[in-house]
């Protein structure tokens, strides 16, 4: 991992923990983030931490940028030291893949895609050596995400599968992105996944639907009183559901009735790493009981 | 109609409530919004007496017509887009006196893409998360979390009183136009070193044009040279297409350029992350600008250091700082 810093015009820092993606670059950008808003720094206004990287909107006026840039050039030895367990929560997410919206509008967008001639899960199915869409719809619902970023718009998570490398499912973002995704479009771009919380422009392909808002402007859903509901180090659960229970759960969020599936558990990625399979295990027997 | 409102009889293209935006929540998607203009918004408040935060109305391209339920204090600042009260125009950058019953309706737009319409007192809808700034597309803040529509009785706070009639900006106290075309200063940087060197002298050779993709989110701008990218073998996680990064935060202005094509520059309610390589970063002095270009306008982008991007930031402060003096009426 080599860390690199630059500046993003005269307010911002931008901090690469590293090039490609992995849970220690997260972990360690998570480490510095959370330093760096302990520290207290005056002139510091955003802190965003990313999957492998973090960014931080200063006022010039109040702190010199060559000074910040040294202060959190400083977080950096005691992050790569951090302890890597956090308490976190697991979410059950409902999913009718292949649903009719994003499939109308992946047609309507089909231009601007890779392969124009089929869906955008008979591509991402193919090109990660599926021999076919269930196959790959069975592996994208079977092992739980961990939510290594929230952002491009309010409350939207973005996703990493919790497999070795080897198993990651990775695509192209479109060529030129969309102008239009349904909300709580069940995503996926590079090896991260995500649901879109709102409607609007995107460039992940689009895999299914979930009937489950996770944010809600209103702040009358009852789970979304904050407004939305993903944090950085959630863990998600997709489960491949039917057209049948789709309408149901929309139906009893429409009444009030709807209650999402949660579960607090802890994560420790010297654990996963070292075993993977089992790790994952006791999440989902947390998560199912 | 509320006692002390304004209605809307026609919305114009996409009117929203603003104020001087929503800091804090970047880190959860939700941007700061408020003015594309911020100084064009401060000026308006100032001419009614209001705080320079106040919330007013951002009026894209076309203007709306409203009726308003009381006497009022209305300056019209930013584009030039002519105010008129019952079909009569009224000076822009001037605080003019509105008859209960009066309507404010508005010329074609002469030049510019957003006016600012204060109003003494301000517009007193709720505050959402220590904000009345419009996110539209979080359905967040504002009138309904939305643009104006015709019908919408939107309320106004109690005027301090501050405000007189005939306050006026002049000229000079206003940003200079830009007499040898637009030109838009950036501080090269977060993923630069994606492009080859003479993809980069490319960039800020070309003239741009901006594209009809450009919104409060970002304005995309085409024209230019594709952008040629040093070869590298893609990083885990990004996707194949070498304009893709492992999805990061974006800066405010940050320039990404999704397939090295079409660069968007992001404004006030940017998406806050995502995974297209950006090649810099517009300074902050130069923000405002970009919320006043239209469609099909050319502009150039020109590289400065951190310490001239530093140095335009103190003009425009001292511009804001100056205004009492160079107020006048």
């Amino acid at each position: 991992m080599q860390t690199r810093y630059s500046f993003g015009g005269d307010e911002h820092i931008f901090v690469e923990v590293d090039e490609e993606m992995s849970l220690e670059a997260f972990f360690k950008s998570l480490s510095m983030t959370n330093a760096v808003r302990e520290s207290g720094i005056a002139g510091i206004t955003e802190i965003c931490p990313a999957n492998a990287s973090f960014q931080i909107k200063f006022d010039p006026d109040v702190i010199a940028p060559q000074d910040l840039m040294a202060e959190l050039k400083g977080f950096e030895a005691a992050a790569e030291k951090a302890d890597k367990t956090i308490e976190t929560r697991i979410i059950e997410i409902p999913v009718l893949y292949d649903d009719p919206w994003t499939r109308e509008t992946l047609m309507r967008f089909r231009e601007r895609h890779q392969d124009p001639s089929s869906t955008d899960l008979e591509y991402a199915a193919r090109v990660n050596d599926y021999p076919d869409v269930q196959s790959f719809v069975a592996a994208h619902a079977a092992s739980p995400w961990f939510v290594s970023m929230v952002g491009f718009v309010a409350g939207l998570p973005f996703t990493y599968q919790l497999v070795e490398r080897a198993k990651q499912i990775e695509v192209p973002k479109y060529l030129r992105p969309r102008t239009d995704t349904p909300r709580l479009t069940v995503g996926h771009g590079g090896c991260f996944g995500c649901i879109y919380s709102v409607r609007g422009a995107g460039g992940y392909q689009m895999f299914g639907v979930t009937p489950m808002p996770i944010y809600d402007p209103s702040g009358k859903i009852s789970y979304l009183k904050e407004l939305m509901i993903f944090r950085p180090g959630d863990i998600i659960k997709f489960r491949s559901v039917e057209r049948a229970e789709y309408d149901a759960d929309v139906a009893a969020i429409d009444e009030g009735r709807f209650e999402p599936k949660i579960v607090s558990v802890p994560f420790s990625l010297d654990a996963f790493t070292a075993d993977p399979a089992g790790t994952n295990a006791k999440l989902l027997e947390a998560l199912n009981g | 109609m509320a006692d002390r409102s304004f209605e809307v009889v026609k919305p114009g293209l996409a009117t929203t409530v603003q104020d001087l935006g929503r800091p804090g929540y970047y880190h959860l998607g939700l941007p700061l919004s408020g003015a594309m203009d911020r100084f064009a918004l401060i000026v308006a408040n100032r001419l009614v007496g209001n705080e320079d935060g106040a919330a007013g109305l951002e009026a894209v391209f076309l203007g709306p017509e409203l009726r308003f339920s009381l006497d009022a204090l209305v300056a019209v600042t930013g584009a030039e887009l002519p105010p008129k009260l019952d079909g009569i125009e009224q000076p822009l950058w001037t605080a003019f006196a509105v008859k209960a019953g009066q309507v404010l309706s508005f010329a074609f737009l002469k030049s510019g893409a957003r006016a600012y319409i204060a109003i003494a007192g301000g517009i007193d809808v709720p505050e959402v998360l220590g904000s009345r700034s419009t996110y539209a597309l979080g359905a967040l803040g504002g009138f309904e979390g939305r643009a104006l529509k015709a019908g919408d009785v939107v309320p106004l706070g109690t005027p301090s009183g501050a405000g007189c009639e005939g306050a006026t900006l002049p000229p000079e106290g206003r940003r200079p136009v830009q007499a040898n075309g637009v030109e838009i200063r950036v501080v090269p940087g977060l993923y630069w070193h994606r492009i080859t060197e003479g993809a980069q002298a490319g960039f800020f050779e070309d003239t741009w044009k901006v594209a009809p993709e450009a919104d409060r989110i970002g304005y995309r701008f085409r024209g230019g040279k594709k952008l040629d990218f040093v070869p590298r073998e893609q990083p885990f996680g990004a996707g194949s297409d070498p304009s893709n990064i492992v999805d990061s935060c974006y800066p405010y202005g940050s320039i990404q350029v999704p397939g090295g094509t079409e660069p968007i520059v992001l404004h006030r309610d940017a998406v806050s992350g995502g995974g297209y390589f950006m090649i810099g970063t517009v300074i902050s002095a130069d923000m405002d600008l970009i919320g006043q270009l239209q469609p099909h306008q050319p502009v150039r982008f020109t590289v400065v250091t951190m310490e001239e991007a530093l140095q335009a930031r103190a003009v425009e402060k001292a511009r804001v700082q100056e205004l009492d003096q160079s107020i006048g009426g």
